[in-house]
């Protein structure tokens, strides 16, 4: 499989040093987070927050100008793609031109970036949205306006020591090259936990949340079939 | 004026507020500090400005022969996001019901609600820059600007 520049530092560490290790970004790397919003206010604030959380930033104002500065249309095959590298996309949904759901396609749709994780912001609590954009691979879905303790909430459980969120996406791929050690199994079996955001949900009834999970859920393991 | 004094007016002002501004503003008032002093500042600005805008664009678009409710409803979309980015809370209302009445495709009611979200814009700007004149005063006072209670 290709190995593209955005996730290989991960991938090295997973393969050299197990499962419950120290997240790779600490004081060395900075998250890089790639924010995509077509409104002013919007950049400004999320840029703030990803900023205070101590993420690198950058704000765009749309899906093609995102494309642009990730070098999408410049794809190449090989191996030392020197490119832009971001280690998380968090975009509007509701966007002119392209949406946030034609975004997140386009990178899940593409070799090179689509183990780049990507969040869906939306000021819209819309069920089916929200399972629609699960079922294309979005990490999460937050519904705006965005609070300091979703970012922070995002950052530690795809960026932080217990990442085991992200940890579960590289298992699933590899389960076919690498054997499952005991712990990793219960890492796995973990995966419902509440890590996962009920932000959106928070005024909902529970009824939601078991499908949102199951949305999740089934989108981890469609993602063995690769 | 002494800088407690100004803390303190400070405070009860923003207390006022909360029938104009919901807890999405208290966000934004976490967000600043040394490093950032002027964030409350430039966001509101940047609002001001971007929903001067989208007024004049909803008024001209509410003006033409042939009334494009698509559009409409997406400048007002986007009015709505904002203004709750901010905690403009009844700025957000008055635009979710602007929505309601672009689907009806009813021109008049429309011009109605751009009305309303115009005062709603106008009374919340003159609060916003009554907060920031407040802090300025306090910052030239030497204080700092207190904490809400979120």
């Amino acid at each position: 499989m290709a190995i593209n520049g955005v996730f290989s530092r991960f991938k090295m560490l997973d393969k050299n040093e197990g499962v419950n290790n120290l997240s790779p970004f600490t004081d060395s790397h900075e998250v890089h987070v790639l924010a995509v919003d077509d409104s002013l206010v919007d950049r400004k604030v999320i840029e703030r927050l990803l900023k205070i959380t101590s993420c690198k930033v950058t704000a765009v104002e749309s899906g093609r100008r995102a494309l642009q500065i990730l070098g999408f249309d410049e794809e190449k095959t090989s191996v030392g793609f020197d490119g832009f590298k971001v280690d998380l996309i968090i975009t509007d949904y509701f966007m002119p031109g392209m949406t946030g759901y034609e975004l997140l396609k386009k990178i899940k749709g593409s070799s090179n970036f689509r183990e780049i994780p990507v969040v869906i912001m939306s000021s819209e609590n819309v069920l089916a949205r929200i399972d629609r954009c699960l079922e294309e691979g979005a990490e999460d879905f937050i519904v705006k306006p965005v609070k300091l303790s979703d970012v922070r909430r995002l950052k530690s459980y795809m960026f932080g020591e217990n990442r085991i969120h992200t940890q579960d996406r590289e298992f699933n791929k590899r389960k076919i090259d690498v054997s499952l050690s005991p712990s990793s199994d219960e890492v796995m079996s973990n995966q419902s936990s509440p890590s996962i955001s009920p932000r959106s949900f928070s005024s909902s009834p529970t009824s939601h949340s078991p499908t949102f999970l199951d949305s999740h859920i089934r989108r981890l393991k469609t993602s063995n079939h690769d | 004026m002494e800088v407690d004094q100004l803390q303190r007016s400070f405070l009860e002002y923003t207390n006022s507020l909360f029938r104009f501004l919901d807890g999405q503003f208290g966000q934004l008032q976490l967000l600043q500090d040394e490093s950032n002093p002027e964030f409350v500042f430039e966001v509101v600005s940047l609002f001001f400005e971007d929903s001067e805008r989208i007024l004049n664009d909803l008024t001209l678009a509410l003006d033409q022969q042939n009334v494009d409710f698509k559009k409409i409803d997406a400048h007002v979309h986007q009015f709505k996001g904002s203004s709750s980015s901010i905690g403009a809370q009844r700025v957000r209302n008055a635009c979710i019901a602007f929505r309601n009445f672009c689907e009806g495709q009813n021109v008049e009611a429309c011009r109605r609600c751009l009305q309303q979200v115009k005062q709603e814009y106008l009374l919340v700007k003159t609060k916003l820059e009554a907060l920031l004149r407040l802090e300025q005063q306090i910052l030239a006072a030497g204080g700092v600007i207190p904490m809400l209670d979120s």
